[in-house]
């Protein structure tokens, strides 16, 4: 293709939503692929529900990719796989390499969508040995559905966010047993239906529980947990440490663009815009975790903003830092929230908590409540708040007015 | 099929023959297979693991050192100085990292304080004449991000960061490319001497040397009974658990930082890593097991405040990995290298820490204990290893990489199909990190491993994953 007009690195359900969108505007789009295929993670999430927003119907993950991966090349956008990003540079200036060694590329507008990880067993300090066979659901997932293979029998899994109830029916569909389900917390942490499906697989979900140890040299041979009656072991030959998603911001992180280290991910304004205006970002780079849906959509709201951009019609960047002024609270996002931004993708502010709160969610300017919302939340569950049109020049803070 | 699984074909392997047997693929026996089949000897290496660098050798602190707090007179000190030398002297022709990094060691209260000079004065009797007094202020010019309660220190500019697993394997494939032989899971049960040979009973058959050097780390006093029916030192394992911050955190500091040292341990070091993140520990905590090698988290938390103490800015640095090595550690502090065990019979025993620094040496000095009246070789091949470290270009700014599958530590298609085949290919999923740094980086495998299930499936003794399931 000649020069495009935009990059997006990364072709998951943001990264696509957004070129297909820009595409469709008769925009020369260029989608950068690290992997050997389009699509992101729903290509290994085997199991529904997918696309319903997009499409207006149940799909299985890896059909709802491989949709959203026509969708776009029907548009007109090139997808380029196995290209990495190396760095990004001032301006729009983007380092790559693939087989055919480093290039740099250039684009009016780059758009960053390269989405989540799962933390890792190491970043969460599990005691034990390290042995092979404890995986993350990504891992576990791809390992499954793209390679065929089943790593385990009977692992135990960490977590009860939605993506452990995917590591779930990932089991189910490989023939894999799960001991127990482990949730050091007292709530199970998802609010969905699939929080069932353990009942009806028959897997134990144990609160109030963690695990200490996980023993084996070569492969696991059995975990010790903490439960409120005391340590137990059980012989389980994996483990799958799910959830607690944090965005993928490698790239950010040599580069010249600011992180969040409340979200880990891009500080945007309402526009989805970083502090260098060439750079957008979407989709759950910009905070763990959101359904593909969620992140699709976000990427067509992004695109109409960077449409606006390279005709010259967005405003220039202006705004205050909202800050953070209650412990309970990780992360809100758009981190730069200026007035009057009518149109623009996030007009709602969407929050993350560190622990459980209950009361008033609030956005305050000079004293003044601007917006508030009731919560009683636990970490890792989806909350917004709407952010009102008409601001004042002073500095935003948000914040838990707690209930007794 | 690599290496690890095939019985003889590829390395020349016949069992008899052999003028040198080492036990043990460690650093230590990797410098010694090194060295005796540079002059001209005939090497076989005996591994009872799956993979080279499998016990001692996995988990240390990277870091080469001068010397400079080494016991004065001592042999460690001769090793370590001597092993220093030649690793300068031959890390360009194999291709093997040197950070820069200089160390500072530094005092927290008065009474450490009060111990510098004395260290100084011995950093001077031991030949490391280069070391810098530093006030608390000086210190901290140095490095800006130390913590204001630093006391004083001295500045040791010759300690260094290296690779510790690419040094070990680059001794062992120059011994490989140069005709010695390389058995992995093979455990020495059994030996006897008969006439000017040792017959050693292996899990893999008989092998026979002339000379029987005992590199065998974590079981060294083991394979002392063995052979020659009791051993004269005791191995009492001291497990060292780390902390890998990610690499944001490497900007915090350019040198090495070392507490002032106790007779017992070094302390816990903070630095970074020739892969460009940032480490804290080791523990030093004694144990029985020699297998197992666990990590605890309230004892990881405390590395982590201990961390924050010295830096403060690092609060808040993700963690990249944790894990748990083992060192050697005998009832004495020296090393316990003897000759007069028994004929044709040398023990390297209770090489504790600064094993990986004083490998080159301690393999020269064991050469010269030997006294053997080879050739040495005239024109000996030099592979290279490939860089993997901070320092010098990466496979993927080469076309032909076949692209990236590890995004994190960008190792490339190539580099680990690379590190899957050849004489010293990789023999377990550890190996193949060690070798490449698949999986080592921020998401520890969540966006590769089943690339890598799918690339190393049929070449790992151990695969990564059980039969297909459909």
């Amino acid at each position: 293709m000649t020069e495009p007009e935009v990059i997006v690195i990364g072709s998951g359900p943001a990264g696509l939503g957004a070129a297909t969108a820009l595409a469709r505007a008769g925009r020369r789009v260029l989608v950068l692929e690290r992997e050997a295929q389009a699509g992101g993670i729903p290509r290994h999430c085997g199991h529904h529900p997918f696309g319903m927003r997009e499409f207006h119907r149940l799909l299985r993950g890896p059909d709802y990719a491989a949709r959203l991966t026509k969708a776009a090349l029907d548009a007109g956008v090139t997808i380029r796989t196995r290209t990495t990003v190396i760095a990004l540079h001032p301006g729009g200036l983007v380092q790559i390499t693939d087989d055919a060694g480093p290039a740099t590329l250039a684009a009016k507008a780059v758009l960053l969508a390269t989405g989540v990880r799962e933390t890792s067993r190491a970043a969460r300090l599990i005691g034990g040995e390290k042995p092979g066979g404890v995986l993350s659901t990504g891992a576990l997932q791809g390992m499954v559905h793209l390679n065929g293979q089943r790593p385990f029998r009977q692992p135990v899994i960490l977590g009860s966010e939605l993506v452990a109830f995917s590591a779930l029916l990932t089991c189910r569909h490989a023939g894999i047993r799960p001991l127990a389900m482990i949730e050091p917390a007292s709530r199970i942490t998802t609010r969905s239906p699939a929080r069932w499906l353990a009942a009806a697989m028959r897997v134990p979900i144990l609160l109030h529980s963690d695990i200490i140890a996980i023993h084996g040299r070569t492969r696991v041979d059995g975990v010790t947990l903490a439960t409120p009656a005391g340590p137990r072991d059980l012989p389980a030959d994996g483990v799958i440490v799910s959830g607690r998603f944090r965005p993928d911001a490698a790239l950010l992180l040599g580069s010249h663009l600011p992180i969040d280290p409340g979200s880990g991910g891009p500080v945007i304004d309402r526009w989805g815009r970083l502090s260098d205006p060439a750079y957008f970002a979407c989709g759950n780079l910009l905070r763990g975790v959101e359904t593909a849906g969620w992140c699709w959509s976000e990427g067509q709201r992004t695109a109409r903003a960077i449409l606006a951009a390279l005709q010259d019609q967005l405003p220039e960047p202006a705004g205050a830092r909202l800050k953070l002024a209650h412990p309970a609270l990780r992360l809100a996002v758009p981190q730069v929230i200026g007035a009057g931004a009518a149109g623009s993708p996030h007009d709602r502010l969407q929050v993350r908590l560190d622990r459980p709160a209950k009361g008033q969610l609030r956005l305050m300017q000079d004293g003044r409540v601007l917006a508030s919302t009731r919560i009683d939340s636990l970490p890792e569950r989806r909350l917004s708040l709407a952010l009102p049109h008409g601001l004042g020049p002073g500095p935003l803070t948000l914040t838990i007015a707690e209930a007794p | 099929m690599n290496l690890a699984d095939q019985p003889d074909k590829g390395t020349g392997f016949k069992g008899t023959g052999f003028d040198v047997a080492v036990i043990g693929a460690g650093v230590v026996g990797a410098a010694l297979a090194r060295a005796f089949t540079l002059d001209g000897a005939r090497v076989v290496v005996l591994e009872k693991a799956v993979d080279v660098l499998d016990g001692a050798s996995k988990g240390n602190s990277a870091i080469l050192h001068t010397g400079f707090d080494a016991p004065e007179a001592s042999v460690e000190l001769a090793c370590i100085r001597e092993g220093y030398a030649l690793y300068h002297d031959i890390r360009d022709r194999l291709g093997l990292p040197l950070i820069q990094a200089g160390a500072l060691v530094l005092a927290w209260t008065e009474e450490e304080a009060a111990g510098l000079p004395a260290l100084v004065a011995q950093a001077t009797a031991n030949g490391v004449t280069d070391v810098q007094p530093l006030t608390g202020p000086q210190a901290r010019v140095l490095e800006p991000a130390l913590s204001p309660a630093v006391r004083a220190g001295f500045r040791v500019p010759g300690e260094h960061l290296i690779d510790p697993w690419s040094a070990a394997h680059g001794y062992l494939l120059q011994a490989l490319a140069n005709g010695a032989a390389l058995k992995r899971r093979t455990e020495v049960l059994a030996g006897r001497r008969s006439g000017d040979r040792w017959h050693l009973a292996t899990t893999s058959g008989e092998v026979s040397a002339s000379l029987v050097i005992n590199a065998a780390g974590l079981w060294g006093d083991e394979v002392d009974r063995r052979l020659t029916g009791e051993s004269w030192f005791t191995i009492r394992p001291r497990k060292g658990q780390f902390v890998v911050y990610d690499k944001t955190a490497a900007a915090l500091a350019g040198h090495i930082l070392l507490p002032v040292p106790t007779k017992v341990t070094k302390g816990i070091v903070l630095c970074r890593t020739a892969f460009g993140n940032l480490l804290v520990g080791p523990t030093a905590e004694d144990q029985d097991d020699r297998d197992h090698a666990t990590v605890e988290r309230a004892t990881l938390q405390a590395l982590m405040r201990r961390g924050e103490d010295i830096l403060p800015a690092l609060a808040g640095h993700e963690v990249t990995a944790v894990y748990a090595g083992l060192r050697p550690a005998t009832e004495a502090k020296e090393y316990r290298i003897r000759t007069d065990l028994a004929p044709g019979y040398i023990c390297v025993g209770g090489i504790r820490s600064t094993g990986l620094s004083a490998a080159l040496g301690i393999a020269a000095h064991v050469v010269r204990l030997a006294g053997r009246s080879g050739t040495a070789l005239a024109d000996p091949i030099w592979p290279r290893m490939p860089n993997i470290s901070v320092e010098g270009a990466r496979d993927w700014q080469s076309p032909g990489h076949g692209g990236i599958v590890c995004h994190c530590e960008l190792v490339t298609r190539r580099e680990i199909e690379a590190a899957l085949t050849g004489p010293l290919a990789a023999g377990s999923l550890a190996g193949l990190k060690r070798r490449t740094r698949v999986t080592m980086g921020r998401c520890q495998g969540f966006y590769c491993s089943a690339e890598l299930a799918r690339m190393t499936d049929g070449h790992l003794p151990q695969p990564m994953v059980g039969p297909s399931h459909d």
